[in-house]
């Protein structure tokens, strides 16, 4: 689904990433782990072009979205993103977090077709025999809205925080948060979604709950790709495990040989620092 | 004190009974008028200016945009008020082949004019905003723009609405130069009592506790505001 060929990034002269390639399946659980100032965060962050990579591809559903002629927003909407610092938007309350999304692209779709059709109508005036066809519209603002509210209470059902819809982020604790982050993402039915170190900015006994949250969905199928410090999680739920320094994947595999033998020198020291 | 007494019934006399108050409130209208629009025209704009120079500069367009607001943003800060009615009123009017009121002229010179300030002020409020909140809207598929409309800048106005209230006080207290392109505002009106009655005591003083009376309603309701924009705070 994601396919990474030789991706590079700098800022100036600093070489942040240096040719890195990944193939990522649907279903797959990609942890990506590594040093501070490795570049695992800049290689996920330049996964949705959050940062443009300055070389390589990243075909994404066929599309290379490290071409800055692609309209990004577009491919973006299959592409959750989870952050560190949870990044819930301030001055809207949770479920207005969850459904702003997915209500304001519908609606912007569904007036685009309408002003396609209105158009369209009218050319066809001029166009005799064969007129162009019009779109399909099946719904209304209404209904995008009814339908967004269901699913984001759903969702909301499904981490314990119904109770919490019309609280405003502030007044919850880091791993609600997190946890409502996560939901976010998973109301716009992403292909893929990225984690980058969702467990690193929390107190150690809500740590649990996000990881839960992220194993069930990890369960259900969901093309995960976390960076992230949990050795234990990465061990569990992987199927594939990356080894990032200085910019460069050193080792990858599966997560029991990963563990169990690791060949790169740099990688063992690394572990037996993380692991001890 | 007789002096004093005598001085409040001559200003009573023109007030009341020679129709003064009519010309003193059609001055408060437009004293008002032109604060408010000028103050809406400005924020409109100085949005807009602040939006662009916000964009990340690495691009051609951003940078030349950027620009041409930091040349307009310029040239407002960099010559007082009454200068520029004078130019719009003797020079660009008169150039373009517009005819316009002085309190119409008042209007857009006071609107462009806070929109430079207001540009900056709003600027500083777009960047005291959480990267991450740009970044976020970003994630989900959301434009630059749609993201600043929905999610930045509603925060950075809740940053700045003190500082915005300043704006708006300074806009009403300024007004009082749109005499020169010929506007009735409180001090014309006021003006106008004082030398019918030969006597100006009474009717600066009445003037001085208008403004006043008006820079307190406006405090209030910025509070009010703030209050209101403020619960999805902690900060009560």
């Amino acid at each position: 689904m994601i396919d990474v060929i030789n991706l590079e990034k700098h800022f100036g002269d600093n070489e942040v990433l240096r040719g890195i390639d990944v193939t990522i399946n649907k279903g797959d659980i990609v942890v990506v782990i590594g040093p501070s100032g490795s570049g695992k965060s800049t290689f996920l962050r330049c996964l949705n072009c959050m940062e443009d990579p300055t070389g390589g591809q990243i075909i994404f559903n066929g599309v290379d979205i490290a071409d800055m002629k692609v309209n990004i927003n577009v491919h973006r909407r299959h592409m959750g993103m989870v952050f560190q610092h949870f990044n819930l938007f301030q001055n809207k309350t949770v479920i207005q977090n969850i459904m702003l999304a997915p209500v304001y692209l519908q609606c912007q779709d569904l007036r685009k077709d309408k002003r396609y059709n209105r158009w369209t109508k009218f050319t066809n005036i001029f166009r005799g025999k064969n007129k162009k066809e019009l779109r399909q519209i099946t719904t209304d603002a209404a209904t995008i809205k009814r339908e967004a509210r269901e699913n984001a209470m759903s969702l909301l059902k499904r981490i314990g925080l119904e109770d919490k819809a019309d609280a405003y982020p502030s007044t919850l604790s880091g791993g609600q948060k997190q946890r409502v982050a996560i939901v976010r993402s998973l109301a716009m039915n992403p292909d893929v979604i990225l984690f980058d170190e969702p467990t690193s900015a929390l107190d150690p006994e809500m740590v649990g709950e996000v990881l839960d949250l992220m194993k069930a969905l990890a369960k259900e199928g969901m093309t995960m790709v976390i960076v992230t410090h949990e050795m234990g999680f990465a061990k569990e739920v992987a199927t594939n495990v990356i080894f990032i320094d200085e910019g460069k994947i050193l080792e990858s595999g599966e997560p029991k040989e990963f563990f169990a033998n690791p060949k790169n020198p740099r990688l063992k020291e690394f572990l037996s620092k993380v692991l001890a | 004190m007789g002096n004093f007494g005598l001085k409040v019934n001559r200003f009573y006399e023109i007030f009341v009974e020679q129709n003064g108050y009519v010309k003193v409130l059609e001055g408060l209208k437009n004293t008002l008028l032109i604060a408010v629009i000028g103050l809406i025209i400005g924020i409109a704009i100085g949005t807009l200016i602040a939006a662009i120079r916000t964009i990340p500069q690495y691009k051609v367009l951003p940078r030349i945009l950027n620009g041409i607001c930091s040349v307009y943003v310029g040239i407002f800060r960099g010559t007082p008020m009454v200068v520029q009615l004078l130019v719009f009123y003797y020079v660009m009017l008169p150039l373009m082949g517009v005819k316009m009121t002085g309190v119409q002229v008042s209007m857009i010179v006071f609107g462009l004019n806070s929109a430079a300030y207001i540009s900056e002020i709003m600027r500083s409020g777009i960047m005291s905003v959480d990267s991450g909140q740009m970044e976020a809207g970003r994630a989900v598929g959301l434009s630059y723009g749609t993201t600043m409309m929905k999610i930045v800048i509603p925060q950075a106005v809740k940053n700045i609405l003190p500082t915005l209230g300043n704006e708006f006080i300074a806009l009403i207290k300024e007004t009082s130069v749109v005499s020169f392109v010929g506007a009735t505002d409180l001090y014309v009106a006021f003006n106008y009592i004082g030398s019918n009655s030969y006597e100006f005591m009474v009717p600066y003083l009445v003037m001085a506790l208008i403004y006043i009376v008006l820079v307190l309603i406006i405090t209030f309701g910025i509070k009010t505001m703030e209050r209101s924009l403020r619960r999805s705070d902690r900060r009560h």
